[in-house]
C-alpha cells in the first residue's frame, strides 16, 4: 500500500534519513520504533509531503506521492494524527471532529463517523462542547485520533500517540489502535513507547539515527536480545 | 419569519438609522457632502476604523497570520480611487445626470470603491502570495515594508499631489461610510462563520494540523488576506473622500500600528472585540483631550496635555489585565446578559495527565505488566 524507496531526506546540511526502505502493506499495522532524535517524524512528515526527499520517491497504491502537498493526501485516504497532537486549541471537540471531515460533504455519513468516534472514546462525548485546548494531554490524543479517522482514512498515520500519558490512558489509546485496525484500516505507527508499539503491531522497524537497523515480525523482534537491551530495557 | 426577510429588514433600519443620523449631522440637509461638525467626524471615523479594524481581525484574529502594514493597503485604495474621481469623476457625474445629482455622485463613489477594493486587492495579491507560501512570519517583514515603499512612492507621485497633499472631491458622507461599515461587518462575519471561517480558524490554531485534515492552507491564508486588504482600500476610499483631502503622512507605520492596537485591545479572533477596540482607540484620545485642567498655585496644569501618556497607560493596563483583550475569542452579545458568566477559558496548552490517581495505581500497572506478557 505504502511504499518508501531508498528515502533520504535532509535538513539543509544535516541528513536526518538514509536511504529509508519501508513498506506498510494494505490492512497491516506496521510500527516504526526509535529513540528521540532517530528520524520517525520526519519519515512522516515525508511521506505527507511536507518535506521533499532528496533522494528516492515515496509510493501510495501504486502512485508516487512525493511531492503532492499534503492536503491533497487526504482525499486519497491518507490521515495523519501529528505529533503533539496539533488539536485545535478554542475550537470544541465536536469541532476538531468535524474539521477531520473537512473534506467530506455527505453529512449522514460524517454523523456517523462523528457517533463512531465517541463510542471508540466515551470520554469526548462527555466533552463534547468542551474546547479541547482545555483537555488533559490524555482526552487531547483521543481528539487528535478520533479527528484523523473523520476522513475515513485507509492508511492512518500516528507519530506518537502515548508520548507523555499516563498508564492508562496508554493502555485506551492502544485498545483504540486495536479497533481501528480491526475495520480495516492499515496504520503506521511511530512509537518511542517500543513495548507496547511491538505488541500491537504486525512487523516493525527500527530506526536509529535515520538509518533502519533492523526489521521483523513484531513478535520476534520483541523477543530478539539487542532489541530488549536497547529498547526494551531488560 | 424566514431568514432573508429579517435580514432585509434589519438592514433597511440600519440603514434608516444611518440616514437619520446623517441627516442630524449634516449641515446642508439630507445627503449633506461637507459635515464638518467634530462628532460627525469622530462618528465617521469611527466607522471606518470599524472596517479596517474588523478586516485586519481577519487577517490577524482569524487567521493567525500577522499583517502590520495595513495602512499602506488602506493608502492604496485611497490614493488609486482619488486618481480616478479627480480625474473622471465630473464627467462620469454628468453622464449620469439623468438619475439626479445625489444619484450621479453615489454612482462614481460606487465606482470609485469598487476600483479602490480590486487595487488593493491586487497588491494584497502581490504581497501575500510570496510572503504566505512559506511558513513563518515572512509576512509581517514584507507588509512593513511594503507599507513604507508603497508611501514613499505616492510621495514621489506628483499626479496624486507628491509632497503637497491630494484634493479630493467629497463624495462619501456618513451614511456611506456607516452604510459599508455594516457591509464589512456582515461579510466578515458571515465569512468568519463559513466552511472557510472553520479552515481559516484552524490554520490560527494549528497549520501543520490543518494542512493534515485537508485544507489548502496556502490558499486560504491568500484569501484571507486578499480580502482583508480589499476591506483595507475600501476604508481608503471612504476616508479620501470624505476627508477630501490625502497626505501620506496619514499612512505611516504609526496607523497601521494604531488598526493593530485595535485589534489587540478588543480581543484578536473576536468580531465584536474589534468593533470595540476601534470605538474606544478613536475615542479615548479625543475625551482625554477634554480633561479639565487642575489649578495648582497661581498656574493651571494641563492634564489634558498629558493624553497621549495616559492613552498609553491605559493600554498597557488593559494589556497586563487582560492579556487576551477586552473580550478573548468571545463575541459580546445579548446573550451575554442571559448566560451565566462562566466561559471555559481555563488553563489551556498541554495539560499531561502524568498522575494516576492512587486508587487506580495497581490497576495501571496490572495492565501495564499484561501489556508486557503479551
Ligand atoms: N526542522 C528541522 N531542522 C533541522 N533539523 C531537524 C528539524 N527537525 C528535526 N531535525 C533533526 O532531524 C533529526 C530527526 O528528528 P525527528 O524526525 O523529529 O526525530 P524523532 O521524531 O524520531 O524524535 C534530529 O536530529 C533532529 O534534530
Ligand atoms: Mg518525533
Amino acid at each position: 500500500m505504502l511504499t518508501l524507496e531508498n528515502v533520504s531526506v535532509s535538513y539543509g546540511a544535516i541528513e536526518a534519513l538514509t536511504d529509508i526502505n519501508l513498506e506498510v502493506g494494505a490492512g497491516e499495522v506496521v510500527t516504526l520504533i526509535g529513540a528521540n532524535g532517530a528520524g520517525k517524524t520526519t519519515t512522516l512528515r515525508t511521506i505527507t509531503s511536507l518535506l521533499n526527499p532528496r533522494i528516492g520517491r515515496v509510493m501510495f497504491e501504486g502512485k508516487q506521492i512525493s511531492g503532492i502537498p499534503a492536503h491533497k493526501l487526504v482525499p486519497m485516504g491518507i490521515a495523519m494524527s501529528p505529533e503533539g497532537r496539533g488539536v485545535f486549541a478554542n475550537l470544541t471537540v465536536r469541532e476538531n471532529l468535524e474539521m477531520g471531515a473537512y473534506i467530506r460533504s455527505d453529512k449522514k455519513g460524517i454523523a456517523a463517523d462523528m457517533e463512531r468516534g465517541f463510542r471508540m472514546f466515551p470520554r469526548l462525548k462527555e466533552r463534547e462542547s468542551q474546547k479541547a485546548g482545555t483537555l488533559s494531554g490524555g482526552e487531547q490524543q483521543m481528539v487528535a485520533m478520533a479527528r484523523s479517522l473523520m476522513s475515513r482514512p485507509r492508511l492512518l498515520l500516528l507519530d506518537e500517540p502515548s508520548l507523555g500519558l499516563a498508564p492508562l490512558v496508554v493502555h485506551t489509546i492502544f485498545e483504540a489502535i486495536d479497533e481501528i485496525r480491526a475495520e480495516g484500516t492499515t496504520i503506521l505507527l511511530v512509537e518511542q513507547n517500543a513495548n507496547a508499539a511491538l505488541h500491537h503491531s504486525d512487523r516493525a522497524y527500527v530506526l536509529e539515527s535515520g538509518r533502519i537497523v533492523m526489521q521483523g515480525d513484531s513478535r520476534e523482534l520483541a523477543n530478539d536480545p539487542r532489541v530488549k537491551e536497547a529498547y526494551l530495557g531488560e | 419569519m424566514s431568514s432573508w426577510v429579517k435580514n432585509l429588514i434589519v438592514g433597511i433600519v440600519i440603514v434608516a438609522v444611518l440616514y437619520v443620523v446623517n441627516a442630524m449631522l449634516s449641515s446642508s440637509g439630507f445627503f449633506g457632502l461637507g459635515v464638518d461638525d467634530y462628532q460627525g467626524r469622530l462618528l465617521a471615523f469611527i466607522a471606518i476604523n470599524i472596517i479596517l479594524a474588523t478586516s485586519l481581525n481577519l487577517i490577524n484574529g482569524f487567521t493567525g497570520q500577522f499583517s502590520i502594514g495595513h495602512a499602506g493597503f488602506m493608502a492604496v485604495g485611497a490614493y488609486s480611487s482619488a486618481y480616478f474621481t479627480v480625474n473622471y469623476g465630473k464627467a462620469l457625474e454628468s453622464s449620469f445626470a439623468f438619475m439626479g445629482e445625489i444619484g450621479a455622485a453615489s454612482v462614481v463613489l460606487l465606482i470609485a470603491i469598487v476600483i479602490g477594493a480590486l487595487v488593493a486587492a491586487l497588491a494584497g495579491l502581490i504581497v501575500g502570495i510570496p510572503s504566505l507560501r512559506l511558513k513563518g512570519d515572512y509576512l509581517a517583514i514584507v507588509t512593513l515594508g511594503f507599507a513604507e515603499i508603497i508611501r514613499i512612492v505616492i510621495l514621489n507621485i506628483d499626479a496624486v499631489g507628491g509632497a503637497t497633499g491630494y484634493q479630493v472631491p467629497g463624495y462619501a458622507n456618513f451614511l456611506w461610510i456607516g452604510i459599508f461599515a455594516v457591509i464589512t461587518v456582515v461579510v466578515i462575519h458571515n465569512i468568519v462563520k463559513s466552511d472557510t471561517g472553520r479552515a481559516l480558524i484552524s490554520i490560527r490554531e494549528d497549520e501543520l494540523a490543518a494542512e493534515a485534515m485537508g485544507v489548502n492552507t496556502t490558499r486560504y491564508k491568500v484569501t484571507s488576506f486578499v480580502i482583508g486588504s480589499a476591506f483595507a482600500g475600501i476604508a481608503g476610499v471612504l476616508f479620501a473622500h470624505y476627508n477630501k483631502f490625502l497626505s501620506t503622512n496619514d499612512f505611516q507605520f504609526i496607523r497601521s500600528f494604531e488598526i493593530i492596537i485595535m485589534i489587540v485591545i478588543g480581543g484578536m479572533g473576536s468580531m465584536t472585540g474589534a468593533i470595540l477596540g476601534a470605538i474606544v482607540v478613536t475615542l479615548l484620545p479625543e475625551i482625554l483631550r477634554q480633561l479639565p485642567g487642575i489649578q495648582i498655585g497661581d498656574s493651571v496644569f494641563q492634564v489634558a496635555d498629558l493624553r497621549l501618556v495616559i492613552f498609553a497607560l491605559i493600554l498597557i493596563l488593559t494589556m497586563i489585565l487582560r492579556p487576551q483583550g477586552i473580550l478573548g475569542t468571545r463575541e459580546f452579545g445579548l446573550s451575554w446578559l442571559k448566560r451565566p458568566r462562566k466561559d471555559s477559558e481555563g488553563d489551556e496548552g498541554d495539560a499531561t495527565d502524568k498522575g494516576v490517581p492512587i486508587a487506580q495505581q495497581s490497576e495501571a500497572k496490572k495492565m501495564q505488566s499484561e501489556e508486557d506478557k503479551k
